[in-house]
């Protein structure tokens, strides 16, 4: 006689076909993008040989290098201001475990309200307050609300960092005679260092990908790189597109790689 | 002061030096508070005043663009048009809100026209969502249970990455796909299954398959989190116990992984609500969203109020849905999510984990 196996399973083979499946469909719409920016074909999806020319028509696009320029500067920045104004307030919040203080609820509404609210109300809200100041629409208000929507993320990321912290090393220090000052830059800053890391490489995709805030408080003149692939999806399909998604998905995955490398020797993960 | 560090116990250390309990906090502010107890909300130099001034800087950049402009924009829904497309100024408020008229935009949004928007969002959304459902749970139980341990971890991470590319890039993939001098068309013609090219971009079909292509990760993280930390004994007890396959996962399986499930269902549907970026580049004149329409009242139509009346309907919505996911179990199941954004962060670094541009509330 025989047990039936532990524990009961799904088909496996069926399951495993599902993943297989799941998988493919994350990833043959990119790959096939990838695949065709190299065809020579500029209408139709047939595969009329390899070319390079894409790339030389995408490299020599004033407009794009100018909206990638805009882009770098704004996510530059924006991650510089967030992950300051973020980790400070991450800072503020109490250890976790300690009885709450009040207020505390209120700083933790205020950060997390950016995040919940749909981007299209956060990008009507601030161009209403920059049209009621008869702000013109520049790189300045971009900056501003790519600042605005990042400050939560960075300031949720590195709290949950802290809260993961084992609070023995701070008292430990203290009792070793370590000013407050000494235990924040010696003991909190470094074991904090990683969720900072991954808050500002958070800021910098958020910022450098986001079109629907983006587009609702950019001026002329203030173009981002979303903004300028937008308008040529709108326009049409072209082969340049398609050598400029693979350009940016390169850089995405070659950062992402650094940054793995990079954070991967940290001990303790405080997802 | 009552309070006596030694209370504070092993999680908050108490502060030695100085300061203990001091209270501090903006006058007549509510939210003043104590010290950070000097465990790792740290105690930077400043001392009964650090806490506020560490949050300072948050709370007047987000009071400034961010409260502001939203209190500014419910003014906004309740003014009237003007005729070049500005406000019409009030000369007499009281009046003005007695007569009623600054609920004109909130009725305007009731017209039948603008109601099966409404009712598209949310059955497009529902339909994202329960699509998300059928692919995710499948592939999250595979990974969750069946998946060796050592691959796990590229396994979830390979979930995670397509996050971190360009969203519109993603959406253009499926327009290079869809279209009718399209890849699937192309092939389609070149197998003889079609004899002339389908129709496929600009549908509402596309725009589903946009939808669900976008979104998906985010049903598989939690479903995965939650069906991770199973324990599996109890589905060996479930079968020892005679239940047979299908009985295990709907009676064992199913309930337990059901704050994963909360979570996966609230990151999919209240993000397919607003959203106007899919329609917009996937669908046609008739996929026309809540979210196009909001954004349609700001950049072309010129017409404010009812953009800022709909932008606060969308709101309440996706509060609401939110309360409800939350008092449905996934509030306090350590925001399944959470763990969702954790257990990918084990697997694919801590960036990966906190890497759900758009989806932190699950900290919530």
């Amino acid at each position: 006689m025989t047990h039936p196996p532990h524990p009961p399973r799904w088909p496996r083979a069926l399951l495993a076909a599902h993943t297989a499946a799941v998988y493919l469909f994350l990833y043959l719409p990119i790959a096939v993008l990838m695949a065709f920016s190299f065809n020579r074909a500029r209408q139709t999806a047939a595969w009329e040989g390899f070319t390079l020319s894409w790339y030389g028509e995408m490299l020599r696009d004033e407009r794009l290098l100018g909206a990638v320029r805009n882009s770098l500067v704004i996510a530059a920045l924006a991650t510089v201001l967030a992950t300051v104004i973020g980790t400070m307030a991450a800072l503020a919040f109490a250890p976790a475990g300690s009885r709450p203080r009040r207020g505390r609820g209120a700083t933790e509404v205020l950060l997390l309200l950016p995040v919940i609210l749909p981007e299209v109300v956060l990008g009507a809200a601030l161009l209403t307050l920059f049209g009621a100041w008869r702000l013109r629409l520049s790189l300045a208000t971009v900056l501003i609300a790519h600042v605005v929507f990042s400050i939560s993320y960075v300031a949720l990321v590195v709290r949950a960092r802290l809260a993961g912290l084992d609070p023995a090393l701070a008292e430990a220090a203290r009792d070793l005679g370590a000013g407050s000052w000494e235990v924040f830059r010696r003991i909190t800053l470094p074991l904090a260092l990683p969720g900072i890391a991954a808050g500002a490489l958070l800021v910098f995709t958020l910022s450098i990908d986001d079109y629907v805030v983006t587009s609702f408080v950019a001026g002329a003149g203030a173009t981002t790189l979303p903004l300028y692939v937008y308008s040529l999806l709108k326009a049409g399909v072209t082969p340049e597109i398609n050598a400029v998604s693979t350009a940016l998905l390169a850089v995405t995955v070659a950062l992402i790689a650094a940054a793995h490398r990079l954070l991967r020797h940290e001990p303790g993960s405080a997802g | 002061m009552a309070e006596s560090p030694e209370h504070e116990g092993a999680a908050a250390p108490p502060p030695r030096r100085r300061t203990a309990g001091r209270r501090s906090g903006p006058p007549g502010g509510g939210w003043g508070s104590r010290l950070p107890g000097g465990g790792w909300g740290g105690r930077p130099p400043g001392g009964g005043w650090g806490a506020l001034a560490l949050a300072l800087p948050a709370w007047l950049v987000l009071g400034v663009f961010f409260l502001l402009p939203l209190a500014l924009m419910l003014g906004v829904s309740g003014a009237e048009r003007g005729v070049y497309g500005g406000l019409r100024p009030v000369a007499d408020l009281a009046a003005y809100l007695r007569s009623g008229a600054f609920l004109a935009s909130y009725r305007q949004t009731l017209q039948a026209l603008y109601l099966g928007i409404a009712w598209r969002s949310l059955w497009m959304a529902a339909l994202t969502t329960g699509l998300c459902v059928a692919i995710g749970f499948p592939a999250a139980y595979a990974l969750a249970l069946h998946a060796p341990p050592r691959r796990k971890g590229l396994l979830l991470g390979l979930v995670v990455v397509p996050l971190w590319t360009s969203f519109l890039i993603r959406t253009y993939a499926w327009m290079f796909i869809l279209r009718s001098e399209g890849l699937l068309n192309h092939l389609l013609l070149g197998a003889g299954l079609a004899s002339r090219p389908l129709p496929m971009l600009y549908t509402g079909g596309a725009v589903i398959v946009g939808l669900v292509y976008g979104e998906l990760p985010f049903m598989i993280l939690p479903l995965y989190a939650a069906l991770e930390r199973l324990d599996r004994t109890l589905l060996e007890a479930a079968a020892d116990l005679g239940a047979g396959r299908a009985a295990v996962v709907r009676r064992v399986t199913v309930p337990l992984a059901l704050p994963g499930l909360v979570a996966g269902v609230v990151l999919v549907f209240v993000p397919s609500l607003g959203q106007f970026v899919v329609s917009d580049l996937l669908g046609g004149a008739h996929t026309m969203l809540l979210g196009n329409l909001i954004q349609n009242q700001f950049a072309v139509a010129r017409n404010q109020p009812f953009g800022a009346a709909l932008a606060f309907e969308l709101t309440a919505a996706v509060l609401l849905l939110l309360a409800a996911g939350a008092r449905l179990g996934a509030g306090r199941a350590a925001g399944a999510a959470g763990a969702g954004a954790g257990a990918a962060g084990k697997a694919a670094n801590e960036a990966s984990a906190s890497g759900q541009p758009q989806r932190s509330w699950e900290l919530l």
